[in-house]
């Protein structure tokens, strides 16, 4: 058996208690095991990656049970993809709260990180839509301290929303499991694969209540209209770096979207068109309401909270249709805005640091002007999706992927406005933080200028502009052996001796 | 017995999707106390309603309980319990940080 598949979700477990029991006092040592905690952690996601590049799947059978009775984690391309992708803005993240200091304005801060990563990896590795539930759950218990580090009236205000609005979701999945365990027998993906296909028909009504309950709840996750309200407060009053780790938050909605939705609830079930005619119109409202807050925001970081939300749209348009094409194009730019929602909210951060407010009205001259407005150029490229940033070729191919669609036209004029109203957004941001100044001297900034995070993520961005042939294919590959499971489902269910 | 546990689950999420729609943050705490208590009976029921019937292989056994639910609820139980504990300590937090226990963020009034 290939131990290799666990050890993303077991490095990070033992090292959040080693944290906290061995290192509490001392900040330069959290720092030290935290840091090359998370160097493995990408070492793990970069062999994982490496291992399953081939189109092999694996498979880890906890305790050795056969599938459908213990747990599986399985890691295909599209699990090992989430995971570097997991670990690259974890590296960046923690390059930028090293450098700011942001470690040092509450407790544990690296512990709840570990435990942050440590919930992602199993998400993403899960094989069990119940295993699903529980690692979700340790992702959100760790994002719920992390959320309110720091601490301060607003942050812990909007943090109790997001607890609740978390918690409401976390039962509605309960709910969820409850009924497609009822109807199926079975939590299993790659089993509830095969036997949602082969339900009575006397069934089928419950199994798409369970189906739309599991949208529901992953509609949560990645903000999906109409349930995008909570994005906003939350990610605007975050702490910077911990706002960016968030962006990777809501691809888990996406990705367990993608998963079930092609998996348990594929082409062959009594569930199989609930994604698509759901989904489809919710993208293109989520695209356009996103947008619209990046033109109407007040304030930097509420401006990059609904910017995420806009690239959540774009994102599940290329999703929701449904195709391997149009799936492989979305994971193209699922890539891109994970990681420019990243570099955006650590740019802002940077800028809080500097000019002591995030708000779009003129403010005073600060040091390192120039350089900022630069960096912030940059990202707002990323971000609007223009060139020579790779957005511009993630929305190309969803483009591309849609045409032969019907009512591909309104996917065409969702993604085109929204990214006009991106560019005039941005571009009135920019301009109201950097362009226009007043008079008086900035106080002195409140924390130390640190590049190293925002650096590292825009060349990782470039370098993608730069091979977006090669990881293009690769993302086409993934995806079309996400519309042909057999493989997946073999692997998953053959016996428990390997 | 189907009657008696569908009403009780059917009430209880009733009420706690009716506290969590309050404007104060205790009543939406114990909503969403009442909601995992009801989905906890919920998953109890999603493996069958039986009477007196074991869930491990027994020699004297008629027919068995689907074990699986119970090891579910375990499970939900305690990340539930756990998450209530969160919620109330946030909660706490953000009071004595504010002063008063309204759920929204009273950005319209500053």
């Amino acid at each position: 058996m290939n131990h290799w598949i666990i050890a993303p979700v077991v490095l990070p477990a033992l090292l959040a208690p080693l944290l906290v029991l061995l290192a509490r006092h001392d900040l330069r040592a959290q720092r030290l095991l935290s840091g090359a905690g998370t160097v493995l952690f990408a070492a793990l996601a970069g062999v994982l990656l490496a291992q399953s590049s081939s189109g092999e799947i694996g498979v880890y059978r906890l305790g050795n049970w056969p599938a459908p009775f213990g747990i599986a984690l399985v890691v295909d391309r599209l699990a090992a993809l989430m995971l570097g992708l997991t670990a690259a803005l974890a590296l960046a993240v923690l390059a930028h709260v090293l450098g700011t200091g942001w470690d040092a304005r509450g407790r544990h801060f690296h512990a709840l990180f570990q435990f942050q990563l440590m919930g992602l990896a199993g998400a993403f590795l899960t094989g069990d839509a119940f295993n699903l539930f529980v690692f979700f759950e340790v992702m959100l218990i760790a994002s719920y301290g992390l959320m309110i580090h720091g601490g301060g009236r607003a942050r812990l205000r909007a943090g109790v929303q997001y607890v609740v609005m978390n918690l409401a979701g976390s039962v509605l999945f309960l709910f969820a499991l409850g009924t497609i365990y009822a109807v199926t027998g079975t939590l299993n993906m790659a089993d509830l694969a095969v036997r949602a296909a082969a339900i009575p028909a006397s069934d089928a009504a419950l199994l798409r209540v369970g189906a739309v309950l599991l949208l529901l709840v992953f509609a949560i996750k990645a903000a999906l209209v109409p349930l995008q309200f909570w994005l906003p407060a939350t990610y605007a009053n975050a702490p910077g770096p911990v706002a960016a780790l968030f962006a990777i938050l809501t691809k888990v909605g996406v990705y367990a979207i993608l998963r079930l939705f092609t998996l348990g609830f594929g082409p062959s079930s009594a569930a199989s068109d609930i994604g698509g005619t759901l989904l489809l119109p919710a993208a293109g409202v989520t695209l356009l309401i996103g947008m619209t807050g990046v033109l109407g925001a007040r304030d930097l970081g509420r401006m990059a909270a609904f910017s995420v939300i806009g690239s959540i749209g774009t994102m599940m348009l290329g999703v929701a249709v449904f195709t391997p094409a149009a799936t492989g194009a979305a994971l193209f730019y699922l890539i891109h805005s994970t990681l420019v929602a990243g570099a955006l909210f650590l740019t802002a951060d940077l800028v809080r640091g500097q000019r002591g407010s995030l708000s779009l009205a003129p403010g005073p001259r600060f040091a390192s002007h120039g350089l900022l407005a630069a960096v912030f150029f940059v990202v707002a490229i990323g971000v609007a999706g223009m060139p020579p940033l790779p957005g511009f070729l993630g929305k190309l191919m969803i483009l591309d992927a849609v045409r032969a669609v019907p009512g591909g036209w309104a996917i065409w004029a969702a993604i085109l406005i929204g990214s006009l109203m991106a560019v005039a957004g941005l571009a009135r941001a920019g301009a109201a933080v950097f362009w226009e100044t007043t008079p008086e001297e900035a106080a002195a900034p409140s924390q130390p200028l640190a590049l190293a995070g925002v650096a590292g993520l825009l060349t990782v961005l470039v370098g993608l502009s730069l091979a977006a042939g090669p990881v293009s294919a690769w993302l086409n590959a993934a995806a079309a052996s996400l519309y042909a499971p057999a493989p997946y489902i073999a692997a998953v269910l053959a016996g428990g001796a390997g | 017995m189907e009657a008696l546990v569908a009403s009780a689950v059917a009430v209880m999420t009733a009420a706690g999707v009716y506290l969590i729609l309050r404007r104060q943050t205790f009543p939406v705490v114990l909503g969403t106390a009442m909601l995992s208590y009801a989905v906890n009976v919920f998953l109890f029921a999603t493996g069958r309603l039986v009477v007196n019937l074991p869930p491990v292989l027994a020699d004297t056994a008629t027919g068995y309980t689907d074990p699986l639910p119970q090891a579910l609820v375990l499970t939900a139980i305690v990340i539930s319990f756990g998450m209530t504990a969160v919620v109330v300590l946030m909660a706490l937090g953000a009071f004595i940080a504010s002063g008063n226990d309204d759920i929204d963020l009273g950005e319209g009034r500053e």
